[in-house]
């Protein structure tokens, strides 16, 4: 069985949405995807261990070779990448019952996971394949339940929020698959390895420029990078609490990691960072991205829209690391994409809890709740010092080695900034704090209750993981160098 | 143009074009596909949406100036990218050079079975379609999640009364249309299981399966086509499909080869590759017929509680 592990990853999620419709009973079909995706979970363990200690895993599907059937492809980025989402999943649907029922419907609760389900299945398959056109269909399985999920928000400004995010999402699979198609129009070729020999041949030819422009704008409206993340302030705002807390950890994570595959693998370093000019593009990009939605976040009134924002500005961060093109820049890159989901996902869950107590995130309904919810108030505060960057938090630790990889490149004016970038996060989380600490509450308003059970243990299993992972960063650092050292063709 | 009806017509009349041009370009199984899902059923599900909707588009102050620069500027650089594309046709062009030759020339030999397209898609890349079939799958239980109207309420006697006046108008329809389906419906079985020999397969199969249904709940009302397949046993169905197409991949595991490995499914390898591509056509022809039906119920049953609420309330205006 242990040869088939990089495809029960998928299937093991994948076949147990059908089997929820069939369960119904609502209380049932969660503890079933709980299992489901804590067999995932295990699963991604294992193969991390065994990628680590053997290197890459292929396996051929229906038992034809690689160019000719599709292959699915295990590195130590992939397996990375298996292991947050699958984690992350897991721990956020210890949450879903109790939250679920107060934000859905209960006939609707079934198809809720089932739909979760499903979208677990495709960000676990983009990530898993080393074929370019399977990652399509799976982008369209996670996007697709995506919109859904996010139509089912109580609020009804959800549904343009998920129609906003459908059309730009189709706009963004759409242009890479013209990328995909064009790719194989020039090389004959799907399976990414195959593509990353065959694509210098051709590389100088306007077709190939244009397929990888359609591809990397494509990625980067899925990944919300700056001109382009105008759909996710909204969705993640309106979206139900369980499904914000896991998107905002996994969903731009998975386009993050396409833009890796796609830049690094398929196209190759010095064609995507020197033959064309995405280097300075991303760097200002990313920068821009920065301090125009950190801005953005210090003047929102709604709790939720303040972290949508935030995360775009980590998504900011993350390609700057990218823009290095170093071996440092890139372990900066991975390391926050595994700091940055467990901080985020901590925090909205926590908000979730709120949302539950209190029915809504508007800040001026924060007012005192620091005495009434100490628990899910700490948790917050805690993952907002993260997001800040202070010590003994793993946002410290993706921001130092960011600052090492620009230093090592020389570029210290970016550096300031970058520093700069984190002080806005100091103010719009200091909004939060002052309103929960040292604000009254509103006079009449009827005393809150501390979360739930079911809240709590999730919340604070991510918020200890954000401590020690921010102390012992054996595990992050050790495995996201060794995926970006083999990225470089550096063997570890 | 504001007219929604005749924006959805001309996606049709597109569609079908479409079909024509990839006809011409020999990929019948492509066109095939095309017709059925683009000029067919997606039209016809728009149609339904435009009954709820309202006929026309409502009216806009702003110019979408920025929208049209996005596209012309989308639309040339796709042009600047044909400038280096191999010429239409040509024999030695990347795609017909590196992977192709082997599913033509070996195809026959490995899998046994005279359409090449068939065998591209169900079991070289049979996880291809897999995911597709989930795709569609997760379409419908989208829909479900944001159309679905919870328990209905005892259908009271007076809407199904006018509902059947209202369909005697279409007497001859009726009548025509019951002489068909039985005719549809066997067709969609023969294109299901022609699909090893000559255009067809699950897909399209499917769909036309689910238009003859469709077709018979748009001229003898919703009632009456719930009365005969009913929500619970179209989701049931809709979930076997995934389940049994999955179910051939661990299978093939259990037997100790790869994921949709069909050759170890019989003892003799080509006869495995026939029962697993049988098997899998069933659970694609399965989904995708019930998913289309799950859609358009969905659809019709919003609509006819949208009539329903305002039937009520025409009522309750008068009553005063």
């Amino acid at each position: 069985m242990i040869s088939h592990l990089p495809i029960l990853q998928v299937i093991v999620p994948l076949m147990a949405a059908p089997i929820c419709l069939l369960l119904k009973r609502s209380q049932l079909v969660w503890l079933f995807s709980l299992f489901a995706s804590a067999i995932a979970f295990i699963i991604s363990v294992l193969l991390l261990q065994q990628v680590m200690t053997s290197g890459v895993i292929s396996y051929e599907l229906g038992g034809w070779e690689a160019p000719w059937g599709i292959e699915y492809r295990i590195d130590k980025l992939n397996a990375f990448l298996l292991l947050i989402i699958s984690a992350i999943s897991t721990v956020v649907l210890i949450a879903a019952q109790t939250s679920i029922e107060k934000e859905i419907p209960k006939e609707k609760h079934t198809l809720f996971y089932i739909l979760y389900l499903l979208s677990l299945t495709g960000m676990l398959g983009i990530v898993s394949t080393g074929d370019a056109f399977n990652v399509f269909v799976f982008l369209e399985i996670s996007s697709l339940s995506a919109y859904a999920l996010i139509a089912l928000g109580q609020d009804r400004r959800a549904l343009w929020a998920s129609y906003q995010y459908l059309i730009m999402g189709t706009i963004g699979a759409t242009f890479i698959l013209i990328g995909i198609g064009l790719m194989y129009q020039m090389t004959g070729t799907l399976n990414m390895q195959d593509l990353s020999q065959r694509l210098p041949e051709v590389a100088q030819t306007r077709t190939v420029f244009t397929a990888f422009a359609f591809v990397i704008v494509g990625v980067c409206l899925k990944l919300a990078l700056f001109p382009l993340h105008l759909w996710l302030p909204n969705a993640y705002a309106y979206a139900p609490s369980i499904v914000t807390a896991f998107f905002a950890a996994t969903a731009t994570k998975v386009a993050i990691y396409l833009l890796i595959r796609f830049t690094f693998t398929i196209f190759g370093l010095s064609f995507s960072f020197t033959t064309l000019p995405l280097q300075g593009l991303f760097l200002v990009l990313g920068l821009t991205g920065i301090f125009v939605a950190s801005s953005a976040a210090i003047y929102q009134k709604n709790v939720k829209h303040v972290f949508a924002y935030s995360s775009i500005a980590q998504v900011g961060y993350i390609i700057v690391g990218l823009s290095t093109s170093t071996i440092t820049g890139l372990t900066a890159t991975l390391l926050h994409l595994f700091n940055h989901a467990l901080m985020k996902s901590a925090i909205f869950l926590a908000l979730g809890a709120v949302v539950y107590r209190l029915g809504n995130v508007q800040l001026s309904s924060f007012n005192g709740l620091g005495r009434q919810m100490p628990l899910t108030m700490a948790a917050i505060v805690i993952g907002g010092l993260s997001l800040i960057g202070v010590p003994l938090t793993v946002g410290f630790i993706s921001k130092w080695y960011l600052l090492t990889a620009l230093l090592e490149k020389g570029w210290w004016p970016v550096a300031i900034l970058i520093l700069l970038g984190s002080l806005l996060a100091v103010i719009y989380v200091w909004r939060i704090v002052e309103a929960a600490y040292f604000k009254k509450p509103l006079a009449g308003s009827a005393p809150v209750k501390e979360a739930p059970l079911f809240f709590l243990v999730p919340i604070w299993l991510l918020i200890t993981a954000n401590i020690y992972f921010g102390i012992d960063t054996r595990l992050s650092l050790q495995v996201a160098s060794a995926a970006a050292q083999s990225l470089f063709g550096v063997s570890p | 143009m504001k007219d929604l009806f005749a924006v959805v017509m001309l996606l049709g009349i597109y569609s079908l074009l479409s079909a024509s041009f990839f006809v011409a370009m020999d990929a019948v199984d492509v066109a095939f596909t095309e017709a059925a899902v683009g000029a067919g059923i997606s039209t016809l599900l728009m149609l339904v949406v435009i009954t709820m909707t309202g006929r026309s588009e409502k009216t806009t102050r702003h110019k979408p100036w920025l929208a049209l620069l996005v596209v012309v500027f989308t639309g040339g650089v796709l042009i600047y990218g044909t400038f280096d594309m191999p010429y239409f046709g040509i024999a030695d062009a990347p795609i017909h050079s590196h992977v192709a030759p082997r599913y033509i020339n070996e195809s026959m030999k490995e899998i046994g079975i005279p359409n090449i397209v068939t065998s591209v898609l169900a079991s070289y890349r049979a996880f291809d379609t897999f995911g597709e079939v989930v795709v569609i799958f997760t379409a419908g239980i989208g829909v479900m999640a944001l159309l679905s109207v919870g328990r209905r309420p005892e259908e009271d006697e007076k809407t199904t009364a006018i509902d059947d006046s209202m369909h005697e108008q279409y007497l001859v329809i009726r009548i025509v249309t019951k002489m068909l389906i039985p005719f549809i419906l066997l067709y969609a079985l023969y294109v299901q299981f022609h699909g090893d020999f000559g255009p067809g397969g699950g897909f399209q199969a499917g769909v036309i399966f689910a238009a003859a249904i469709i077709l018979y709940t748009m001229l003898f009302g919703l009632t009456t086509a719930r009365k005969v397949i009913n929500q619970s046993f179209i989701q049931f169905i809709a979930a076997a499909g995934v389940l049994l197409y999955g179910c051939v991949g661990i299978v093939s595991i259990l037997n100790g080869a790869n994921f949709f490995d069909y050759n170890v499914l019989a003892s003799d390898p080509v006869a495995g590759q026939h029962l697993g591509i049988l098997l899998i056509e069933w659970g694609v022809g399965c989904t995708v017929a019930s998913v289309m039906i799950m859609i358009f119920f969905n659809f019709a049953g919003r609509k006819e509680m949208q009539q329903n609420n305002e039937k009520i309330s025409n009522i309750e205006g008068e009553s005063p």
